[in-house]
């Protein structure tokens, strides 16, 4: 994709309004082959990430947690404790930064706002009958605006797997809307459930869908099925959004949920944001991680650069 | 200063990696060369049944392996019984035939990246089309192996089946059990995935049969049967689902000559695939 | 911003001598009339050691040992037993493989990620692949007891040192053949270590030999009348004076040489992939590759997006320090090689095509090119024409698959190709025609030692790799 005048930047919106046209764009993108791109995110695995650029990617990762809890068995009690450590990660050092966000379920969101109030935290709650998404359209937009109004000021919904799946763009894209139109003020990050869409050229039409719909945000997995975010799948997703900018200017973020478990994997994933979109990507306005259990491995390893010795699991808290 | 006492082995099944008893708990004795007896687990047609399962799950990751990979991983098959030798030879199996059967290994595991070179290649057809043969594992193959020579016998019918890909269910010689699961602790130390070779110990009578019918079994080698008639119902019952069957010797082979293709492509599919040649 | 720190790889892992030796007949010895010369770490121009230079006496000794080797005890060996031979380097090569890696990076200039993911687990390979030839040559397709030659001498450049010693020597020594072998003189060092490996598995004596020179030392070895066989890759230049030497001898002769490959991206490439191949093809070791993808032919409709992509992905290339796990793009191999590539950019400037570099800050001492393409590239252009071996693209354009496949075809080479398009029956229709030895298509570079590799027209003849490969070395 190349780059455009200001003059010729569309936003590409129009596309929605017709399926065949819809269809014909998205049908028209270039392909992925599945090899080369396992073969680039693998490679730009191998780059060794040390010292000071290493205590630097982990803060930033930090930064970029969108600490999660989304169980059945979640309760008031187990949310404000996720976001008691949202605010201050590291018992020992109140020097370490906070996470971006806390991600629960809607029922859940009141309890984390009174935790989180007066701070830059930001409240992300998952909605449209998350994971499956298999409720009616009124009902996804209910859960929507329910969250919203609890005090989300993010929300995560799920695209239409089975509508896409089958070709009919235009419902996926129109749902999308909707929901965004339902978020107010609230920011918008569209989970495609990658793990389901079986290529990436799914993965690559699926990521233009949603931007052209007005999404703010794609994001990989709902962390709910068997295959979640990989490193191949996030670099075609970071494409999509590098090229949606190049053609319409507008910026749109990528976040990566589900399967990213250590700071290794994490820095992996700093390392192929910078060299694929570029820099201007590397803040949590533009790039999040979907974790849980990543954050005290990253508190381990910032404890290690700091401290010079390994710590254990005994001095961070187990939500 | 008394002798010390022995700590006596244990013989038991190999079926996914481990070493379990049999499901029946039965076992049956056996001379162990040195004078001892020694209790073998006597394996049930459950017995079978489960290591098939466990064959068949294994035949993903085994047959998706590169030929690279399992050359690597047959080569340190051979790297192990090497350091093993003396256990072999103490169980009665002459060092002659020790040499021979890891030298055997040796050979199979250089063929894992040239048999599609050799059985293999393009067909040149009369139109636009490229046109490539291939072979392919057939999947899981049950093995009845030669009670003589011991070892070699054994290691010459499961070398050429997985060095492509297949895994194997193994119905160890009655008579010869010690080596046998003795080879199976070498392949437990050699990074063999769990599955890949399945070995199980006790009658023929009793296990065969329900090998040569069961339904999820590709091909099965009947290089051990020694019984003509049995030979032949284990065939009759292989035919129900089309089995590819390997028919006893009818003369004993020469173990130690060179083997040829025929141990690994009768265990080989082969698959054509057609394509355009056109802007 | 994200500054990667300097994530150095350690030198001391490998000890290198002061000096070294010629390696004959199982020992290492100093030339007879004892002269040397220095091989030097092409990044910071530091003197690495120094290194016997052979003369004449010394490949009449190095061709007898192998002659000798080869009549009193490879020779007859059974195959089984050449096989565990060899099947002993492969694993000691895998055993010793960081400190090859690193001492290759320090000799070459190239970065030490590429050294070490895949110089040396390739050379690795192809001595496991050979190895397993050696006992079942009658199974090859050469007949039913396929001979070898004898002694074969081998010249080997200085691009992949070690990966090409090995493309030469498994081959030879898995047919029965024992070798004196010559690496190039700027990279001698693996193939000295290789000759440790050699004594540390046993190899019977004289069964390989190292012979360390330059062009006289190569030309006494490829001349010597005691040969049976000889293997050479490097420029077409040498390769036209070596088959002009073996006319009228018996002697078998093999030649890889140089390439002027064609990249070919169609106007349905998968575009991202495409531009990672058409950066791995002429940056990877700094276009220091005979099959560099040194030519791009892109489909004029799609050429400027293609482009961009390209200059934007430059953009991230790393030059510098070769031991720095980061580093993308290393040193030039040489002084005499950087003035080779300057002067034909220079002639593409002077000719009038458009050059471009993405910003590079490159090292004050050593030898360094950044990574360069041309634009407006046409057939008569030399950059079009003549093998640079460096870090520069030349870019031309097509508009239908047949001129793509005319203007692919339309040089002296043959060496490779890739093509790039999501239509299967496109990239066949286009492989057919490509007068080229190895087609790669949506990938580039990929090397295995299962796959022959090897040229038409004047990119030599034979293969190396997989079955065919054993065809140089038997007497068939």
């Amino acid at each position: 994709m190349t780059a455009t005048t200001t003059s010729d930047r569309s936003d590409l919106s129009e596309l929605g309004r017709s399926e065949a046209s819809l269809r014909a764009f998205l049908h028209g993108l270039p392909g992925v082959d599945q090899v080369g791109a396992e073969q680039r995110a693998a490679m730009l695995g191998t780059r060794s990430i040390k010292t000071t650029a290493k205590a630097w990617a982990i803060d930033l990762a930090i930064r970029m947690v969108d600490l999660t809890t989304l169980e059945g068995a979640d309760t008031p009690g187990k949310v404000r404790a996720l976001a008691a450590k949202a605010l201050r990660p590291d018992p020992a050092d109140p020097g370490c930064p906070s996470v971006a966000a806390v991600c629960v379920y809607p029922a859940m969101v009141e309890h984390v706002a009174e935790v989180l109030r007066g701070s830059d935290v930001h409240l992300a709650s998952v909605a449209t009958a998350f994971p499956s998404g298999q409720a009616p359209l009124a009902v996804r937009l209910a859960d929507t605006e329910a969250a919203v109004a609890a005090g989300a000021d993010e929300i995560d919904m799920v695209i239409n797997r089975g509508a896409f799946l089958a070709g009919r763009y235009g419902e996926v894209h129109d749902e999308i809307v909707a929901v965004k139109a339902a978020c107010g003020d609230a920011h918008l990050k569209v989970i495609l459930e990658t793990g389901e869409l079986g290529t990436y050229d799914n993965v690559r039409r699926a990521s233009w869908l949603a931007m052209i719909a007005g999404g703010d945000f794609i994001k990989t997995s709902t962390g709910k099925v068997p295959v979640a975010a990989t490193p191949p799948v996030t670099l075609v997703m970071l494409e999509a959004v590098r090229d949606f900018r190049a053609l319409t200017g507008r910026q749109i973020g990528v976040k990566p949920a589900g399967g990213i478990r250590n700071t290794k994997e994490a820095i992996k994933y700093l390392v192929m944001v910078n060299e694929t979109a570029g820099a201007d990507w590397l803040d949590p306005d533009w790039f999040r991680f979907g974790a849980s259990s990543l954050l005290n491995d990253l508190l381990m390893q910032r404890t290690k650069l700091r401290t010079g010795s390994y710590p254990g699991p005994d001095y961070f808290t187990l939500d | 200063m008394s002798e010390r006492v022995a700590v006596r082995k244990t013989y038991k099944l190999f079926i996914g990696g481990k070493f379990p008893r049999s499901e029946s708990g039965r076992s049956y004795p056996v001379e162990s060369g040195s004078g001892e007896t020694v209790n073998v687990a006597l394996a049930s047609r459950k017995d079978v049944r489960d290591a098939v399962v466990t064959a068949r799950a294994a035949v993903k990751g085994w047959s998706g392996a590169t030929a690279y990979n399992r050359g690597q991983i047959l080569y340190r098959v051979a790297e192990m019984l090497e350091g093993r030798r003396e256990q072999f030879t103490a169980l009665g199996v002459p060092a002659d035939e020790v040499d021979a059967a890891i030298d055997r290994w040796v050979w199979y595991a250089g063929w894992s990246d040239k048999i599609a070179q050799v059985y293999g290649g393009a067909n040149p057809v009369a139109g636009p089309y490229f046109n490539l043969s291939a072979p392919e594992p057939t999947g899981v193959v049950g093995v009845v192996a030669p009670s003589e020579p011991a070892l070699l016998g054994l290691v010459s019918v499961i070398a050429p089946a997985i060095v492509t890909g297949n895994t194997v269910v193994v119905l160890a010689s009655p008579a010869q059990p010690l080596p046998a699961v003795t080879l199976t602790e070498v392949l437990a130390t050699s990074d063999l995935p769990g599955g890949v070779v399945n070995l199980l110990t006790g009658r023929i009578t009793e296990t065969a049969p329900t090998l040569a019918a069961h339904a999820d079994v590709n091909a099965i080698d009947l290089t051990g049967v020694t019984d003509p008639e049995l030979a032949t119902a284990l065939e009759v019952a292989a035919a129900e689902n089309l089995k590819r069957v390997l028919r006893p010797p009818l003369t004993a082979p020469d173990w130690f000559a060179d083997p040829g293709l025929e141990p690994m492509t009768a265990l080989l599919e082969t698959k054509t695939v057609w394509h355009p040649k056109g802007m | 911003m994200f500054e990667y720190a300097p994530a150095p790889e350690s030198r001391s892992v490998v000890e290198i001598r002061a000096s070294y030796g010629l390696f004959i007949d199982g020992r290492f010895v100093d030339a007879a009339d004892g002269a040397a010369f220095k091989s030097v770490n092409p990044a910071t121009e530091e003197v690495l050691a120094s290194v016997a230079e052979a003369g004449a006496a010394d490949v009449d000794a190095a061709v007898a040992a192998a002659r000798t080797a080869y009549e009193r005890v490879w020779g007859p060996m059974p195959g089984r037993d050449r096989a565990k031979y060899l099947f002993r380097i492969a694993r000691l090569i895998q055993e010793r493989g960081r400190e090859l890696a690193v001492l290759e990076t320090l000799d070459n200039g190239k970065p030490i990620r590429e050294a070490r993911d895949t110089d040396i687990p390739l050379a690795a390979a192809h001595f496991f692949y050979y190895a397993g030839w050696a006992d079942k040559l009658t199974h090859a397709g050469f007949g039913a007891d396929p001979r070898p030659l004898g002694v074969a001498a081998q010249v080997i450049p200085w691009n992949f040192p070690l990966l090409m010693l090995a493309w030469k020597i498994a081959p030879a020594l898995a047919a029965g053949n024992t070798v004196v072998l010559k690496p190039a003189e700027t990279t001698p060092l693996t193939a000295l270590l290789f000759a440790e490996i050699c004594a540390q598995a046993d190899l019977p004596a004289g069964v390989v030999n190292i012979v360390t020179g330059a062009g006289e030392t190569g030309r006494a070895l490829v001349e010597h009348p005691g040969v049976d066989k000889v293997a050479f890759t490097g420029s077409t230049e040498v390769g036209r004076a070596i088959a002009r030497s073996v006319a009228g001898t018996r002697k078998k002769l093999t030649l890889e040489l140089g390439g002027k490959a064609a990249n070919i991206v169609y106007d349905d490439a998968p575009i991202d992939q495409a531009v990672e191949g058409i950066v791995n093809g002429i940056f990877f070791n700094q276009g220091h590759v005979c099959c560099a993808g040194s030519r791009l032919l892109v489909q004029e409709s799609v050429a400027e997006p293609v482009l961009a992509a390209l200059k934007r992905r430059m953009a991230q290339l790393r030059v510098g320090d070769p031991l720095d796990k980061n580093t993308d793009v290393g040193a030039i191999n040489s002084a005499a090689q950087l003035e080779r590539i300057r002067e034909l950019s220079d002639a593409g400037d002077a000719e009038g095509a458009q050059r471009w570099s993405p910003e590079c800050e490159l090292p004050e001492r050593g030898f360094w090119f950044a990574p360069t393409i041309f634009t407006g590239v046409t057939q008569a252009h030399r950059i079009a024409r003549e093998e640079i071996f460096g870090p520069v693209l030349s870019v031309l354009t097509f508009r239908t698959p047949a001129e793509a496949i005319e203007k692919a075809n339309n040089t002296p080479y043959g060496l490779s190709a890739g093509v790039w398009s999501e239509k299967g029956s496109r990239i066949l229709w286009t492989a057919d025609r490509l007068r080229a030895g190895v087609v790669w298509a949506n990938t580039f570079n990929k090397f295995d030692p299962t796959s022959p590799f090897g040229g038409y027209k004047e990119s030599g003849y034979g293969r190396e790799g997989g079955r065919h490969g054993l065809e140089a070395y038997l007497d068939v």
